[in-house]
């Protein structure tokens, strides 16, 4: 595969990275990341790897957009509002880069859906907004050996970590079981500020490119970050493989254990 | 023993707002007590009604985990720095 003159030039100044280079660009325009949520986290996520010249982008979302998304959710305009939000998103990416081959899933992802629709593509990005999803993602990422980006933010706060099965940590090494409804506040009750939804999705979107380009050995893996906009503390919290996960560990099952 | 606590966003308006509180105790539960005492409410957040460190929350003691430790058995020395770290739901 060669890049044509107006690709050297579109993406010239990530090529001149030499981490990134004409191979990491070949690279990108060869792997597929599916988002999981055209939300907070989602929509900064893709809109940079669509930027970026990602090859293959999966958008899954059965929402319409409204008009309290549109403070952080930037694929998505006022004129959109009703709409499907992975069709808004579809058609926001493409304005941006036609290249990009954009799937969308108009569907929530569930126990059933999951595995088939994470399955085709490269990594996955979780900007889903509750913790059964969130889990839900890590099991089956883990389950098929599947290299993703977690995050989750509120008000001023955001976290975030690279799972790459089997060798690394998974969430559920680092919180064994979600808690129980509404015990921890969502973003739909506590707010978010829009600007740190973008810090942590682009950092999504930054792993997604250095897993692709072949940095995988810079990943943000058996480390949570996370990051207090009011402070503007930003700290690294290790995150040991817990033999014992049930996700990855002695409890899992047999064909999924890499850390027991 | 006095140590420091690292008390994240979710948990300062317990602390009067404070990122950082010194407390005393020999073990991690000790510690929390302690923390209870001085800062009614928060012991609830971090535990369950069982004694145990709710499955959404982890204690660093010097950066490690005490689930790999001894847990809130596990023993702590003058200076250490214990840091609180919930998990955060939300993305859309």
């Amino acid at each position: 595969m060669r890049l044509t003159p107006e690709q050297v030039e579109r993406y010239s100044r990530q090529i001149m990275i030499p981490d990134v280079g004409g191979g990491g660009q070949i690279r990108l325009r060869q792997a597929s990341v599916l988002v999981v949520g055209a939300g907070g986290l989602g929509s900064p996520a893709a809109f940079y790897l669509a930027a970026a010249g990602i090859g293959r982008l999966g958008i899954v979302d059965g929402d319409a957009v409204d008009l309290s998304n549109l403070q952080r959710q930037i694929l998505h305009t006022t004129a959109d509002r009703g709409r499907r939000k992975v069709e808004s998103a579809r058609s926001r990416l493409l304005e941006l880069n036609a290249e990009v081959d954009v799937e969308v899933h108009a569907v929530r992802l569930t126990e059933e859906n999951a595995a088939e629709l994470m399955e085709p593509y490269d990594f996955i990005i979780d900007g889903s907004d509750n913790f059964d999803t969130k889990f839900l993602v890590n099991d089956i990422a883990v389950s098929l050996g599947k290299p993703y980006s977690h995050a989750g933010i509120v008000r001023l706060q955001g976290q975030t970590m690279t799972v790459v099965p089997p060798e690394s940590a998974c969430y559920r090494c680092l919180f064994e079981e979600p808690p129980a409804p509404g015990e921890v506040l969502g973003c739909q009750q506590a707010g978010i500020l829009g600007a740190v939804a973008g810090t942590i999705g682009s950092i999504q979107a930054t792993e997604a490119v250095k897993y692709v380009v072949g940095l995988e050995d810079h990943l943000l893996v058996n480390r949570l970050l996370t990051y207090d906009a009011k402070t503007m503390e930003i700290r690294n919290v290790p995150v040991p493989p817990n033999p014992r996960c049930k996700a990855c560990g002695a409890g899992a099952p047999a064909s999924q254990r890499s850390h027991a | 023993m006095s140590v420091r606590v690292r008390v994240p966003t979710p948990l300062r308006k317990f602390t009067q707002g404070s990122d950082e509180v010194d407390v005393n105790g020999d073990t991690v539960l000790a510690m929390l007590e302690d923390l209870e005492q001085k800062h009614p409410g928060i012991k609830e957040r971090i535990m369950d009604e069982s004694g145990k460190v709710r499955r959404f929350v982890n204690v660093y003691v010097n950066g490690d985990d005490i689930r790999f430790l001894q847990n809130v058995d596990t023993a702590l020395k003058d200076g250490d720095s214990i840091s609180i770290v919930p998990a955060i739901a939300g993305g859309l």
